[in-house]
Order: C-alpha cells, then structure tokens, then sequence
C-alpha cells in the first residue's frame, strides 16, 4: 500500500509446551492481514486401527486405551460401547452408574489438570505452575488434592488411574463392594466445595475480548435424561441430530501434509468445534443445579462463544462430576454380576462417548468369531484442529498492537484453550519481524 | 518413630532403558532389607508429591537422557540444586518427576531428603530389557546401594 511499510511477521513456535503430544505453529502476517496459519502435528502416526485388524473384539478396549494416558476412559468405553452395540447387547443400569463414576473421575484428573497446571499460569502471568505456586500455593495445592480424588476413583474403580486394567467389554472385571468407595465420600464433597471456591478466582480472570462466529458449528452428544457423557446422540448448534451410527454421514475427514492427525469438518458445512464448551452449550439445561449457579455466578450465559472461557466451564463440569460421583457412590448398587455376556456376531458397530476434550468416536466391524476386521477411531483434538487454527485466524489481526512476545503467548494459550491432546516439550519459540 | 526410607522407581518397562529405574525398585525390593518401602510407577508428578511428601529419607531411580555416554550415572541431591526439566523422558502432560520436584520445592514439600539416581539411557525403543552399558550401571548402582544398607 502507497505510503505504508510491508510488514511481514512470522510467528514460529517450533515446539509448543504445555500441550500433550508434539506439535507447532506457524502464523504469516503482513500489515495488518494473516496470510497463513498452520497448526502442525508431527506426533508420529501410530496405526492403532491398522493393528487392531485380526484382534479379538475383546481386545479393542485395552489396546485402544495406550492412545492416551491422560483420557484412556474414552477409548476404553468408546470400544467397549462399540462393540456392544455390533453385538447387539445392553449393560444394565448399575453398569452404566459404575461407568459414569469412572467417567467423572477421568474428568475431574484431567479438567483439573489443565485448569490450574496448564492454563490458569498464562492468564496470571506465570511461566509455569512451578513459579504460579511459590506465590499462590494454596491454588495449586488444593488443584492437586482434587487431582488426586479423580485420580482415586479411576484407581478404585480401574484397578490403576493410568491405563486402567479393570474395565471389559459388557462391564468390568471386577465390581467393587459399597464399602470400598465409601471413603470416597468425604474428600468429594471437599473437592465440590474447592472447585465451587476456587470457580471465584477463575471468573476473576482477565479474558481476551474474543468470540467465535454465530454459525461457529459446536458437536457434542445428547442424552434425554442426563448431561451426555457415555452415550447419546450427536447434535450440533446448527441442526444435526443423529444417532451415533450416521457418524460418518455427518463429519467426514482430510489429510493435510502439515499433519499427522487427520482432519475433520462438517459434511457441505465446515469446521466444527468439540469438547467443554459444545457441551456447555448444547446440554447447559441438563447441568445441576448447583453447577448452572457456578456458571451464573461466573458470569456465563448458557451460551458461550470465547473459548478462553473455557476455563471456567472446565470448571463447572468439574463441579457437575464431583456432584455425580458423590450422588453415584451414595445410592451404589454394586452390578452383579459385573459384566453382561456379549457373544459376537458379525457386523458393526458405533460407540462414541465425551472425552474431557470432547466426542471421541470409535466403529468397528467384525466377523462371526469376533475377529476386527476394520476399526475407525476419532480423537477429539483431531475433530478441533480446524477450529484452533480459525480462532488463530480470526484473533491475530484484532491483536496486532500487542508486543510479538505479548501476541506469541496469546496464541499458545490460544491453543491451550483447546487442552489439545498432541502433547508437551520445551519451547523453543521464534518470532521474526522484517519491516521493509 | 523414624520411618525407613522410601526406594521409587520411575520408568516404562516396554521401553527397553527407560525401565531401569523400575529394575532397580524390583531389585531393592527383592535384595534389599524386609523394612525397605518401594514404589514403583509410571512417574506422574502429583502421584509422586503425594508419596513423598512428610518423608524423612527418599530415593528415586530414573532413566535420564542429557548427552552422556550410556550408562553414566547422574546423582542429584535435590535439597541443594533444582533439577533440569528436559533432563527426564518426556510425561504426560508436562507434569513428570522434575515439575513434581520443582513444584514440591515451591509448597515446601519435599521430604527431608530426596535422592535423585538418574541413570543415562541409550535405547528408548519399544521392548522389554536394558540395554548392556545401562543394566552394567545399574547392577553397580544397586552393589553401592546394597553394601551401604549393610553398613548401617
């Protein structure tokens, strides 16, 4: 333009921190114009559906669970649910409580986590949880004590938090008795009253003014009775509502070269958005009520479009998670027996349940003896890349007057917003600025 | 009265050298004396503060990647100096044994003393077994450790 410097940045973090999995940026601007923004994936692919071909069905939740160690409760159910439904079978309702229970947990351990280990230091200012606790040790002791109660549920129900070994296709192995959970009790209702505390340092934040688009399409699923965790349909803001099966007929998939996660969008629509917040915002009725009064208070509508905010819903789904385990573990009907019989039969089937960053999709096919014979898996931060890099698109320009260090920090918590699941390294962040 | 130390052993035993600090738990527990207290696990940070914390005497046993030769060990006592955070194999979500250590000095909650025994790994590839230099390293680690408990 007449007059006016060519300005050209370019923002490169060669290996982003705080994150799960290996993954980078890079962002082109000039002027006042973003020309490019990639979000790159280098974890290596790790052919999960090729090898499960030729396993017994049985097998699928525990091999599908080393996908990750922080949600392994979503491949574990996903695969397990799958498999029920190709075979044609229902768990009964304690199945289904025990289920939730061990969902809670892995919502508690990992919202929880990223709330006030990951996120919570860039919007205070702190390189890292580490120097967030020499000054606000209390914050990050009590995130830790109500880390480890996730953590104990999915222990006591799993058998190990990490890549629990208890749980089967038709239920679990091994149901525990009444008292066993009992001890459980106390520390839920202090870890309800933490996370109701500490829901007030969080709405104190400073948010970026930014919001997503109206026709921004949020994913999640949807179950008549309940805030959908294990099983529902799949809807969306802008009209789908589908049975799980239709899946594909829905959301379909791209390789880029920039990544090794495949990339999904909406059929004929585009980029679609899952986790926390698409639940907020197509379930918020089925909350509790004392976690719509968490997000009243925080000052959250039933809508919310400024995925910084995502902080604070992580937050009122924690509050929603602890309420539910104390409830479940109250009224615990111990399952007997612990699993349904599920005998195989050919066909396929679809399971799909919310991880803590949103719908985690599995389907299977298998034959008459139960060998898999196809498998499609589909991680939520997959479904969330093109939803990352629109934010990125769309936030950089209103943020140009921010110093580069300013606007590269922003656009890594930009992306933590997500807690995307690619993974955590140094950082070694570049940001060049040429001015013509 | 004084509780006896406490032996952690961190690691993944499917990837080759990254188990030795899991070897070293098991061999303490099956060498060492009856009163030993061992730990073996995956290494994840709040799990770790949660089994320290309130101890008089810890040791903790890890492979380390920094550059060394193979089977170089690496003794920290983390009272005295902090610990480098790319000096351990990666951990989920950025919150391994030196964000556990780093962030129980920021609480003030490391035990009385915590010993870091970080053993230089070469092969971090998938499967079970040590390879040469390192298992060499960790069998003298555990004589020293081992000859030391019979001395006292």
């Amino acid at each position: 333009m007449k007059g006016k410097p060519s300005r050209i940045r370019t923002i490169k973090v060669d290996t982003l921190a705080r994150l799960e999995g290996e993954g980078a940026l890079y962002v082109r601007v000039r002027g006042d114009k973003v020309q490019d923004v990639q979000l790159k994936i280098f974890e290596p692919p790790r052919f999960f559906e090729a090898f499960l071909r030729g396993r017994d069905f049985r097998e699928a939740p525990d091999i599908t669970a080393r996908i990750c160690g922080i949600c392994p409760i979503a491949y574990l159910l996903g695969a397990s649910t799958a498999m029920e439904d190709a075979c044609g079978v229902k768990v009964t309702e304690p199945i289904r409580k025990l289920r939730r229970l061990i969902y809670d947990g892995e919502w508690i351990e990992s919202h929880v986590l990223h709330m006030f280990m990951l996120h919570a230091p860039d919007f205070l200012g702190y390189e890292d949880a580490i120097q967030m606790a020499k000054e606000r040790p209390d914050l990050v002791k009590n995130a830790l004590r109500m880390k480890k109660i996730g953590n104990d549920i999915m222990a006591r129900l799993g058998g190990r938090e990490i890549h629990p070994i208890n749980l089967r296709v038709g239920g679990f192995y091994k149901a525990p008795a009444k008292r066993e959970l009992e001890p459980l009790k106390e520390e839920l209702k202090w870890g309800l009253d933490a996370m109701r505390d500490a829901m007030k340092t969080l709405s104190g934040l400073s948010f970026p003014n930014f919001e997503q688009e109206e026709d921004c399409e949020y994913v999640a699923m949807r179950h008549p009775d309940e805030y959908a965790i294990i099983e529902g349909r799949l809807v969306s803001t802008r009209g789908m509502d589908a049975p799980i099966r239709e899946y594909d007929d829905h959301l379909t998939e791209e390789h880029v070269e920039r990544s090794t996660a495949l990339r999904t969008s909406v059929k004929g629509r585009g980029v679609c958005f899952v986790g926390p917040m698409a639940r907020y915002n197509l379930n918020f009725n089925q909350l509790s009520p004392v976690a719509k009064e968490a997000a009243r208070a925080a000052r959250l509508g039933p809508i919310c479009r400024n995925p910084f905010k995502s902080i604070l819903i992580r937050g009122v789904e924690t509050i929603f998670a602890f309420e539910e385990a104390l409830r479940i573990i109250e009224h615990y009907e111990v399952p007997d027996p612990p699993a349904v019989e599920v005998k195989p039969r050919a066909g396929t089937g679809y399971g799909c349940t919310e991880a803590p960053r949103g719908i985690c999709y599995h389907r299977y096919t298998i034959d008459d003896r139960g060998a898999i014979l196809d498998a499609k898996i589909v991680s939520p931060t997959a479904v969330n890349q093109k939803a990352i890099e629109g934010d990125l698109w769309r936030f950089i320009p209103k943020n140009l007057g921010l110093s580069k260090e300013k606007l590269q920090w922003r656009c890594e918590q930009a992306i933590r917003n997500y807690d995307p699941c690619i993974s955590c390294s140094a950082h070694f962040l570049k940001l060049e600025l040429d001015d013509a | 009265m004084k509780r006896s130390p406490l032996f952690i052993g961190v690691g993944n035993r499917f990837r080759r050298d990254d188990g030795v600090g899991l070897w070293l738990a098991r061999e303490i527990k099956r060498r060492g004396p009856r009163t030993a207290e061992v730990l073996e696990t995956d290494g994840e940070g709040a799990g770790l503060m949660e089994a320290w914390k309130d101890r008089g005497e810890v040791f903790l046993f890890d492979a380390v990647r920094s550059g060394a030769p193979a089977g170089t060990l690496h003794r920290v006592e983390v009272s005295k100096q902090p610990l480098a955070r790319n000096f351990f194999r990666g951990s989920t979500h950025d919150f391994g044994v030196a964000e556990a250590v780093e962030l129980s000095r920021s609480l003030r909650g490391l035990p009385g003393r915590l010993l870091i025994f970080g053993v230089e790994g070469k092969d971090f590839g998938e499967g079970e077994g040590l390879s040469p230099p390192v298992e060499t390293a960790a069998r003298n680690l555990l004589s020293e450790l081992l000859f030391r408990g019979e001395k006292t």
